[in-house]
């Protein structure tokens, strides 16, 4: 355990449950990590209710079935069904491939409470090149319509990146056509296989500025009407972190397809060793955990951190980004502008300027046998 | 007479784990006050804000009379949030 000055941590209120890593998808800027969990270490059915059942036992509220595309589990109506009646708030967080009207009355059924639907551009060309599946968008299309009838919260989310983040027009127009109620304009975050295509993928701030005037100009003439838009703009062009996962081990917790138990969807990539939900109760895991206990509160900070007036703000940021690039988890962030290594941002800037051409590296199975060996 | 009627897009149900009522929605919580609960939890779409303060005033009949400006108060503010909205 920690020294006795941390606090007791509350309750993980956001858990969320990476069901699979298949996906009919192939987007170069996907979060997942780059050695892709096979199909048959996939958590069985029986396990993830037993995880759903303590996760809200212990108070956590909203339930994410993640992937991967979640739709290829077809256990997910039996799940959702079993976390509805805990009392769950339900989203499904899904490309929409594969959402036929019969599971999507099903999912009714069980009790789901939102789909938050993913599109990788505003029209078919860029969408379906991005996903690298043809007739995705026409797809999407029928599926969001669909949503609607049903009578569900409808969330869109839309990853910007340098291939489509001058499409905003036509994004915003989509945006309302759809009738979503909020549409989140992500901005890509470097973990995973965006983190092997940054160079491809990050727009320039002349770019990620435009865009967000765009955005700001609809907005203006909305009146309160329409869909609501949530940019999240992408932490490289910042001066200070992101508070990452609100605080490691302090509000969210993921389950990775296998039974991995991380305090962020991308933590496995730290030289942590994370516990199994299989092996260990999710309590156990939560309150006792090394791996969970090993960034909690601000004791552990390292410099410049340790002694900045914003560190209840940021905790430092984000573990992940400290590890990818400086090669020890244990430093600051290096978004800091403050960080001894905030040059590494800088530099990662100048070499996606000269790189922006190079070939994307799709996530696929196939790829990640090849980014093991590079 | 209005009649108040609660957004589908927010979920009100009691959470043990945090000893109060709260609102759900895609991705989101917010924790509500226990009077902030009360009254929404009389918001059914069916009685008018006269009723619903009536209702509340039968239930805490020890409140002051400035109770139903609190409740007004707070019902232009649930309709600010977009939790509850007015029948067109």
């Amino acid at each position: 355990m920690n020294n006795e000055t941390t606090p007791t941590p509350g309750p993980p209120l956001w858990l969320l449950a990476e069901v699979t890593y298949a996906c009919p998808l192939h987007c170069a800027y996907c979060s997942n990590p780059v050695n892709l969990t096979a199909k048959q270490d996939e958590m069985d059915t029986s396990h993830w209710l037993r995880v759903l059942s303590e996760a809200r036992e212990m108070g956590a509220v909203q339930l994410g079935f993640s992937g991967g595309e979640p739709l290829l589990r077809k256990d997910l109506e039996h799940m959702v069904a079993h976390a509805s009646e805990l009392g769950f708030y339900t989203n499904l967080i899904t490309s929409g491939i594969g959402l036929t009207q019969k599971r999507l009355a099903a999912l009714k059924e069980a009790g789901l409470d939102h789909i938050q639907l993913s599109f990788q551009a505003a029209n078919a060309d860029t969408n379906d090149l991005i996903g690298h599946r043809r007739h995705a968008f026409a797809n999407k299309l029928e599926v969001a319509k669909l949503i609607k009838q049903y009578d569900y919260p409808m969330v869109l989310n839309f990853c910007l990146t340098s291939q489509n983040i001058h499409q905003m027009d036509d994004v915003l127009a989509l945006s309302c056509e759809l009738d979503a109620d909020f549409v989140e304009l992500a901005t890509v975050q470097y973990y995973g296989w965006a983190y092997i295509n940054r160079d491809q993928l990050l727009p320039t701030q002349q770019e990620l500025e435009q865009a967000e005037a765009k955005l700001n100009a609809f907005r203006a003439k909305q009146q309160g009407k329409g869909p609501k838009f949530i940019f999240v703009s992408p932490d490289y062009y910042d001066q200070r972190p992101k508070a990452c996962m609100n605080g490691w081990a302090s509000t969210f917790l993921t389950v990775a397809p296998d039974g991995s138990a991380l305090p962020c969807h991308s933590a496995k990539i730290l030289p942590l060793t994370f516990p199994n939900v299989q092996e260990k109760s999710l309590a156990e895991i939560w309150y006792q955990d090394f791996s969970f206990n090993q960034f909690r509160g601000t004791d552990w900070l390292p410099s410049p951190c340790a002694q900045c007036d914003e560190k209840e703000k940021d905790f430092g940021g984000c573990r992940c980004q400290a590890y990818m690039l400086t090669g020890d988890m244990f430093q600051a962030d290096p978004v800091c502008a403050k960080s001894p290594h905030h040059h590494t941002i800088k530099n990662a800037i100048l070499a996606s300027h000269k790189n922006k051409k190079k070939a994307l590296i799709l996530r696929d199975p196939k790829n990640s046998i090849d980014v093991l060996t590079l | 007479m209005p009649v108040p009627i609660r957004n589908k897009l927010y979920k009100l149900q009691f959470e043990k784990a945090q000893d109060c009522y709260v609102l759900l929605y895609p991705e989101g919580m917010v924790k509500l006050n226990p009077s902030a609960a009360e009254i929404l939890l009389q918001v059914d779409g069916v009685h008018t804000v006269e009723a619903i303060i009536d209702a509340l005033k039968r239930k805490f009949p020890q409140a002051p009379d400035s109770i139903s400006d609190d409740i007004q108060d707070f019902l232009n503010e649930a309709e600010n949030k977009e939790w509850i909205h007015y029948e067109q």
